[in-house]
């Protein structure tokens, strides 16, 4: 057990990681986002990043219903969808995207409101199915959200019950072409 | 200390919660949580028309679609008292039997990619699409179908539907033994297989579970022979068991049936009569019940449907074999590793769409 004047005194040796994060937002923001530094590295280095960006899509591994298998499919020979980048993976935090592919209930709605929170800047969403999109055949159900757009900021919508892996395909490259008009410099935002 | 495997984790595959109590790395308790995936469809069912129904109970398992609209009408044309068709029955047995193998070989995929064997998801991908192709000639649809109606089936086979099936299941026959050599040559996937999960035989009829897993028991029970519907009689097929009661076990016994599935495919093209597919069923019910039982790909599925005389179902109810088995995973679970979780319940092929209705 440390008593009080250890603390103090490791305090004032130590450099905590708040210490660090305390300096990165006031060099970043006094100097590189305020500055002509910022702009200048952002005109430099966007349209890379945003190259890098949009051909590594990653989206979350989170199968629900039908289109599920349509999503799996997609990865499988046929399809290939890793030929664009667009790879599945396990954890939220890795993620870009969120492909919500189903009727989302009532129950499900806190985690995929969590597991969407739980994704790193920037992030789209798809809703990929009727399901997602509306509540496809089950719209009048009292279990099932009509729609996920009613929680979560939707990008793109992708029709179809369930949607086919070509449509799947469809859907990423036009959100290709969106992130690709929207392109935004890192640093400045602009 | 207890694990949460799920909602969204690799191993579920649909959306479920397994929660497993770990000593050390040991398994003491688990508790699968469902209803993540609850739409309330027998409530739906009583909103609609009986035609009305099908594309509903087509949602109900993704795996195996075709399989519950089938279940579907037949519960119905018990309730109407409605005889379908010679040729029909012979087509859905050929569909039927051909969903089987889409299901098998998904869960296949699923299985060999839980497990590390990638290239596995891969082959088993590429000739389920053999068969997909078929499905969109006859159907127009990948996954949920549509196919099956009050009274016989919807359409007669396309043009040349006979060579290209026999086709595909003599294609197929030759990569099943590929699949066999691949599997059961991977030291890895053996050694996270024999001796994994074991279910005893006594465990499995006390805990109602059906289908695979309990053939995998060493329980020689299938509705297609103990109790045949459509024109199962006439088909000339051996009821796969198995007797390890482990994983391999009941990774053995779905090899085996895709292989009995193909014959039963070929016998039913052989033996198609000509004639009518469909004959005109009648709007509304009479007041009664109608009932069905049919062999899924994951187990026993039966359809209990009441009707008071209008054209809208009172009540459906649905008995589906996962939420059976997934209530026998602690049973299964206990003693073993969390690592072997992964194997265990991947082996018991689940489908969340019929377990939570």
């Amino acid at each position: 057990m440390k008593d009080r004047g250890d603390q103090s005194a490791g305090q004032a040796l130590a450099f905590h990681s708040k210490d660090f994060l305390k300096w990165c937002d006031e060099v970043l923001e006094g100097i590189l986002r305020r500055s002509p530094v910022g702009s200048g590295l952002d005109y430099i280095t966007k349209d890379f990043f945003n190259w890098a960006t949009r051909n590594s899509l990653y989206f979350l591994h989170f199968g629900i219903m039908c289109c599920a298998l349509e999503m799996a499919v997609a990865s499988a020979p046929r399809f290939d969808q890793q030929r664009f980048g667009i790879i599945p993976r396990s954890s939220p935090r890795q993620c870009d995207v969120l492909l919500v592919n189903g009727p989302v209930s009532k129950k499900l709605k806190p985690v995929l409101r969590r597991l969407y929170d739980q994704m790193p800047e920037p992030k789209w969403v798809i809703a990929m199915g009727e399901c997602a999109i509306s509540g496809g055949p089950f719209y009048n159900s009292y279990s099932v959200v009509p729609g996920v757009d009613q929680f979560i900021p939707v990008d793109i919508y992708i029709p179809g019950c369930p949607a086919r892996p070509e449509a799947l395909i469809d859907g990423f490259l036009k959100l290709q072409v969106m992130i690709k008009e929207n392109r935004k410099g890192l640093l400045t935002g602009k | 200390m207890w694990i949460n495997m799920g909602p969204q984790h690799p191993m579920t595959h649909g959306l479920w919660n397994l929660r497993v109590k770990v000593d050390g790395e040991t398994i003491v308790d688990a508790q699968p949580e469902v209803g993540y995936l609850h739409r309330g469809i027998e409530k739906l069912c009583e909103g609609k028309t009986y035609p009305q129904i099908i594309p509903l109970a087509d949602r109900l398992c993704y795996g195996s679609s075709l399989t519950w609209s089938h279940l579907y009408c037949m519960a119905v044309e018990d309730l109407m008292n409605v005889e379908v068709p010679e040729r029909a029955e012979y087509i859905r047995v050929l569909t039927i039997e051909m969903q089987r193998i889409v299901s098998h070989l998904m869960w296949l995929a699923a299985y060999a990619g839980d497990l590390g064997l990638g290239v596995g998801f891969v082959y088993t991908m590429r000739e389920r699409e053999v068969f997909l192709d078929l499905f969109q000639a006859l159907t127009g649809a990948r996954i949920t179908y549509n196919f099956p109606r009050i009274g016989g089936v919807a359409h007669d086979l396309p043009p040349n539907f006979e060579r290209d099936t026999l086709r595909a299941i003599s294609y197929f026959e030759g990569r099943l033994k590929e699949y066999e050599d691949l599997f059961e040559g991977s030291k890895i996937f053996m050694m996270r297989n024999v001796g994994v999960g074991i279910l005893k035989k006594e465990d499995a009829i006390n805990m109602g579970v059906t289908g695979p897993t309990l053939r995998a028991s060493g329980v020689s029970y299938d509705l297609r022979k103990d109790r045949p519907y459509s024109v199962y009689e006439e088909m000339n097929f051996n009821v796969v068991t198995h007797k390890d009661c482990d994983c391999y076990a009941r990774y053995r016994v779905r090899m085996d049936e895709m292989w009995e599935s193909c014959q039963i495919m070929k016998q039913a093209l052989k033996k198609m009569p000509k004639g009518k597919v469909r004959i005109v069923s009648p709007r509304n019910a009479p007041v009664g019940t109608g009932l069905a039982r049919v062999e899924d790909p994951r187990g026993e599925g039966m359809m209990y449907i009441v009707g008071d005389g209008t054209d809208k179902p009172y009540r459906v109810k649905i008995r589906s074999p996962i939420f059976v088995t997934v209530s026998a995973a602690p049973k299964i679970l206990i003693g073993y590793k969390v690592a072997d979780v992964v194997a265990i319940m991947g082996g018991l092929d689940m489908c969340i769409g019929e377990t939570d209705r």
